[in-house]
């Protein structure tokens, strides 16, 4: 509910107007009457109204009229429940969870999944390894199927594959959607494939009529086919599930997993110069405003951090950074996972370069600016402190964690 | 690891004679045009080939060798092309098999999709499968090879690289992180001969049931506002930054601030 106090101009003109139509309707609910005896009845309950504290007022000055409706602001609504209580089929929906939560592509193939299912089927999402989502019930995941554990930890896609095997002999679902995405959906859904022998309908974009459409070639053909049961559609292909919650009931496999022998074996990730990677898809930006004074300081703590750096429109103005790291409209829309902003108070500019970005911190002086808002995490202080501060506690959890592995 | 760990020191950790490789080409399909030209993925393929064996570089085409384009991969300074003679319609994955079994490489490189048909990016998958190899997708370089192991780099979205450990023989597929192709030259293209060989045909059924169309192009996601009233409405439209939800430290230490943001850092993985 609204704390506000609206007046509606038009029902006091109303109630103003004896030849409106709706003059009888508008006005203040009868506070005092002749009883049938002749003796004056009164309704002590409708005199007044709420006031913004929450105390009843009463005002006698002839001001308050037409009739005090309270107008509700947006409220959190509870979606309705869709609960499949005894699934006649499944659909299954490998997730990428790219940095641990749903991505938009993920959530995308998710209402695909949902269109699918219908009122009977189930949609059963399979994440492996840890997760940090919260939100599977509103994205629309019936049966929630976690296959956490050591042999899944890292790049593993031989065993995840053997996972989905597993998966496929207990639920045999009747159609398997994994996103055709760089970021393992693609490559799992191949593997996956080429496993059991099922031919994949890809890049689709489209499910329609019991036909798929999907891009073919390099993109100037389209390919519609019957709807396979393996599908690897891109991102957009649907709508994502909006109107419904969804129980996102926890499952698990009867079976134990047959472990495949590793013939890859994963060395973990390697250090990219951050510089050389391209901004506009760089994972981890360190942009710094107006409120830098050392830059010197600056750089080094990017270089500390291992990220891409960023700089808002005035940072480049004033010659501190050059013009292609500029974020923002007139530079580049960045897509970073986590966007640090230190000394950058947020113009609706810089803020649209960002929307993208998943977690924003920000490190400012001033904790009314708009950058504060939008962030995920907020610093109030002086930057330069805090800059040299976690240049310290970064090299001391580096240094921790090498203790840690000797 | 500092920031020259992507470059090895040794510069030449393969010995390049014993090495034998082989690269799957195909004919590519220019963007704007559609003009038959020499596939970008697959170019990339020949060039870490050479890159890696050299003058050991096997490249290998299924389909027509009547093509003009084919020419283009020899114009890259090869010797000679192979080429498995089938139709437009058949299945290149059992030809393909069958050669690459009998040819005892210890590494097979292809790009990741083709540039015409299907496009699927299947066969380098069905091709592992089918010879019990392991698949590195999307290898950017091949650190060194020894013992029976390679050790490669793999590219991952946003210019990150993973360092994998496979056993040889595999196969590998290249995308756009690969190195650049060189030039295609005319005279050694025209001069460069092609070693055709016929196989038996057998008919891929995809064509049967679908069909190919020209692409689509594909309407724009509009920002669907599912409000119910006027002020909501209005509120969606004009949305600035909304407070709330955010995490405020105010009046902490700087070494306070700094091992929060430190802890988010770490939580999302973006410090390690």
């Amino acid at each position: 509910m609204s704390d506000i106090i609206r007046r509606d101009p038009r029902a006091e003109w109303i109630a103003r107007n004896r030849l409106h139509p709706l003059h009888a309707a508008m006005q203040p609910v009868q506070t005092s009457w002749m009883g049938p005896n002749g003796v004056m009845r009164k309704n002590v309950h409708g005199i007044g109204f709420i006031g913004p504290n929450g105390i009843k007022r009463i005002d006698r000055s002839g001001v308050q009229q037409g009739r005090t409706v309270k107008r509700s602001a947006s409220v959190e609504v509870q979606l309705p429940l869709h609960r499949v209580a005894a699934p006649a089929f499944y659909i299954a929906v490998v997730p990428d969870m790219v940095g641990g939560r749903l991505s938009s592509h993920d959530r995308d193939l998710l209402g695909l999944a949902h269109g699918l299912a219908g009122q009977d089927g189930a949609v059963l999402a399979i994440v492996f390894g840890e997760h940090k989502e919260t939100a599977f019930d509103t994205a629309g995941v019936d049966r929630l199927l976690v296959m956490e554990g050591i042999e899944f930890a890292g790049y593993c896609p031989e065993q995840r594959v053997q996972g989905l095997r597993a998966v496929d002999n207990q639920f045999d679902p009747r159609h398997w959607l994994l996103p055709d995405s760089r970021s393992g959906g693609g490559e799992l859904g191949r593997r996956f494939a080429a496993s059991i022998g099922e031919r994949p309908a890809t890049r689709v974009w489209q499910v329609k009529d019991e036909q798929a459409t999907g891009r073919a070639g390099a993109g100037l053909e389209d390919l519609a086919r019957p709807v396979s049961r393996l599908i690897l559609p891109t991102a957009e292909c649907a709508e994502p599930v909006s109107e419904t919650r969804h129980e996102a009931l926890l499952v698990e496999l009867s079976t134990a997993i047959a472990r495949s022998l590793p013939r890859i074996e994963d060395l973990g990730a390697v250090a990219v110069d951050p510089a050389l990677i391209p901004m506009a898809e760089a994972e981890f930006v360190f942009s710094g405003g107006n409120g830098v004074k050392d830059w010197a300081l600056f750089h080094r703590t990017a270089a500390a951090l291992g990220a891409t750096e960023g700089a808002s429109r005035v940072a480049v103005d004033d010659g501190f950074m050059t013009r292609d790291r500029q974020v923002g409209a007139s530079g580049t829309w960045v897509t970073a996972r986590v966007y640090v902003a230190v000394g950058i108070s947020g113009a609706i500019q810089h803020l649209q370069g960002i929307g993208a970005c998943d977690k924003v911190v920000a490190i400012n002086l001033d904790p009314t600016c708009d950058m504060i808002k939008r962030a995920d995490l907020s610093v109030i202080g002086e930057s330069a402190a805090i800059l040299d501060a976690l240049i310290e506690a970064v090299e001391s959890y580096r240094n921790g964690a090498k203790r840690d592995a000797a | 690891m500092g920031r020259n760990a992507m470059q090895p020191d040794n510069k030449l950790p393969v010995d390049k004679s014993a090495l034998h490789v082989i690269s799957l080409v195909s004919i590519g399909a220019h963007p704007t045009s559609g003009r038959p030209r020499r596939a970008e993925q697959d170019a990339r393929a020949v060039e870490l080939g050479l890159q890696i064996a050299g003058d050991n570089l096997h490249v290998l085409h299924a389909g027509s060798a009547e093509e003009p384009a084919l020419r283009a991969y020899l114009g890259m300074g090869l010797k000679e092309l192979h080429v498995l003679e089938q139709p437009k319609d058949a299945d290149a994955l059992p030809g393909l098999a069958d050669y690459i079994r009998e040819s005892g490489v210890q590494l097979v490189l292809a790009g990741t999709q083709a540039e015409t048909g299907e496009g699927s990016g299947m066969l380098p998958y069905l091709l592992a499968e089918k010879l019990g190899w392991p698949l590195v997708v999307g290898m950017a370089e091949v650190e060194s090879m020894n013992n029976g192991t390679a050790q490669v780099l793999q590219a991952l979205p946003r210019g990150q690289r993973r360092r994998l450990k496979v056993r040889l023989p595999f196969l590998a597929t290249v995308d756009n992180a690969a190195p650049k192709p060189r030039q295609s030259a005319f005279g050694p293209a025209q001069r460069g001969t092609l070693d055709v060989e016929q196989i038996e045909v057998v008919i891929d059924e995809l064509f049967t049931a679908a069909e190919l169309t020209p692409a689509k192009p594909r309407p724009k996601r509009l920002k669907v506002i599912k409000a119910k009233s006027g002020a909501d409405r209005m509120k969606a439209a004009t949305a600035k930054a909304s407070g709330g939800g955010g995490q405020v430290l105010k009046g902490v230490t700087a070494q306070e601030g700094a091992a929060a943001i430190l802890k988010l850092l770490v939580e999302e993985g973006v410090v390690r």
